[in-house]
């Protein structure tokens, strides 16, 4: 199995959910795939289908609307598996935390694992991030076998 | 007798390291051309090994057969093929893998995955005249479909039958999923509903279809390399040239609709194989 586990933090592929933000951290993950950046050298797709995903990427507040949706979504997504909340929205609600009709953080509705604040968060943060939920996916793989 | 055997046996197991190996290859260059740096030339093995290690998500009890069946069926295929049997039967087994991967993306209910069969159906639709067709021109040479008397002749099929070769050329990009004509399970687009077909599929799965992947586009470079017996090392070369030109219109053109890519290839297609008949006819070979 080991030969799996290697292969796993080389090749994740990313679910990118937004929640309703203001779309600044879709633009910078954007950012991520262009050639300056290209996380594609590290293995990680952008990729649109939850069944086929590794990360579940968020950007924006969970708020009453898409709560369900997002629920569903990480529930879509195989195993072994790990949530980023990337933006202060998606972290604890930020700009529209006082809103009526939003939760706050996404952490509210499905566990997070890591957290990339900023507003925006900036391509090498997320980036950063990405890393960090590489490793808590391998700790995850090698925690869910008995 | 037996070391051709064996030859054959390691070269049906080599066949998808071959063809992930090309794919890993093709992502590389991709991404120079994109003046990216681009992932390891190792990266569908890994793709591959992750989906194997993912928990299991079925859709439809029906998906892991029909998965199955379509790397099974094209691993029959090319097996027909290496082992110099009929090409007609070899080309309808490869078939009878893709209709599989088309039954597989209808077993389940979405419309995503819905979408996504019919167009992989219309790409079938254009590439399979052309392929029959071969094997027809291929007869018409040699009397017979079976791969053997085509050594034992000991022609060069190119020389008498370049329209079927140059029409072979023109669906090469629908059977490696490039552009132009990548209107099914293009490599590229990973959010679009060009993707449909992989929708409901997951975990082993998705690791089977796209082995079983790997092995068509041998499958499918082994009858372009077959153009050039007896020099079989001559014809993989060229074989291998004619994907990475693929590559290359892959990354200049963009993608056609369905119309377009059933019109040019029975236009153009089956006109250059027409003509390449009638020339054969009238010259009496």
């Amino acid at each position: 199995m080991g030969l799996i586990d290697k292969a796993r933090i080389k090749s994740p592929w990313i679910l990118h959910v937004n929640c309703g933000g203001c779309n600044g951290c879709d633009i910078e993950i954007l950012a991520c795939l262009t050639p300056r950046f290209d996380i594609e050298r590290f293995g990680m797709l952008n990729i649109g289908n939850p069944k086929h995903a590794d990360i579940l990427l968020v950007t924006g507040p969970a708020n009453r609307r898409n709560a369900r949706m997002l629920k569903n979504l990480y529930e879509q997504t195989p195993d072994p598996k790990v949530v980023m909340a990337v933006g202060t929205c998606a972290c604890t609600g930020g700009m529209f935390h006082n809103c009526p009709n939003v939760l706050g953080g996404i952490d509210k509705v499905i566990p997070v694992d890591v957290y990339v604040p900023g507003c925006a968060a900036r391509p090498e943060a997320i980036i950063d991030g990405v890393v960090l939920a590489l490793q808590k996916l391998a700790e995850k793989a090698r925690g869910g076998r008995k | 007798m037996i070391q051709a055997l064996v030859s054959s046996i390691v070269l049906i197991i080599l066949a998808p390291f071959i063809g992930g190996l090309l794919c890993g290859i093709d992502r590389k260059l991709t991404a120079r051309m994109q003046n990216r740096i681009g992932p390891p030339i190792l990266q569908p093995f890994y793709d591959v090994l992750k989906l194997w290690g993912k928990q299991p998500m079925i859709s439809s009890s029906l998906q892991p057969v029909l998965a199955s069946s379509y790397f099974l069926f094209s691993v029959v295929a090319l097996a027909l093929l290496v082992f110099r049997q009929d090409l007609l039967l070899a080309i309808f087994t490869m078939a009878l893998a893709d209709v599989s991967l088309v039954l597989g993306s209808f077993s389940a209910r979405s419309p995503y995955s819905y979408i996504g069969g019919r167009r992989e159906l219309l790409q079938i639709l254009s590439y399979e005249p052309i392929l029959i067709l071969t094997a027809v021109g291929f007869y018409l040479l040699i009397k017979s479909f079976v791969i053997e008397n085509l050594f034992k002749a000991g022609i060069t099929p190119i020389a008498y039958l370049p329209g079927f070769f140059l029409a072979l050329l023109l669906v090469l990009p629908i059977e490696a999923r490039k552009s132009p004509f990548d209107i099914s399970a293009s490599h590229h687009a990973h959010q679009e509903i060009v993707r449909g077909v992989f929708t409901e599929f997951s975990g082993f799965n998705l690791a089977l279809i796209e082995l079983g992947h790997w092995v068509k586009l041998i499958f499918f470079l082994s009858i372009l390399a077959l153009f050039f017996t007896p020099n079989l090392i001559l014809g993989s070369f060229i074989a291998f040239i004619a994907f990475f030109a693929s590559m290359l219109i892959d990354n200049i053109f963009a993608r056609l609709t369905w119309k377009s890519m059933l019109k040019i290839t029975w236009s153009v297609g089956l006109a250059l194989i027409l003509v390449n008949i009638a020339l054969l006819l009238h010259l009496g070979v």
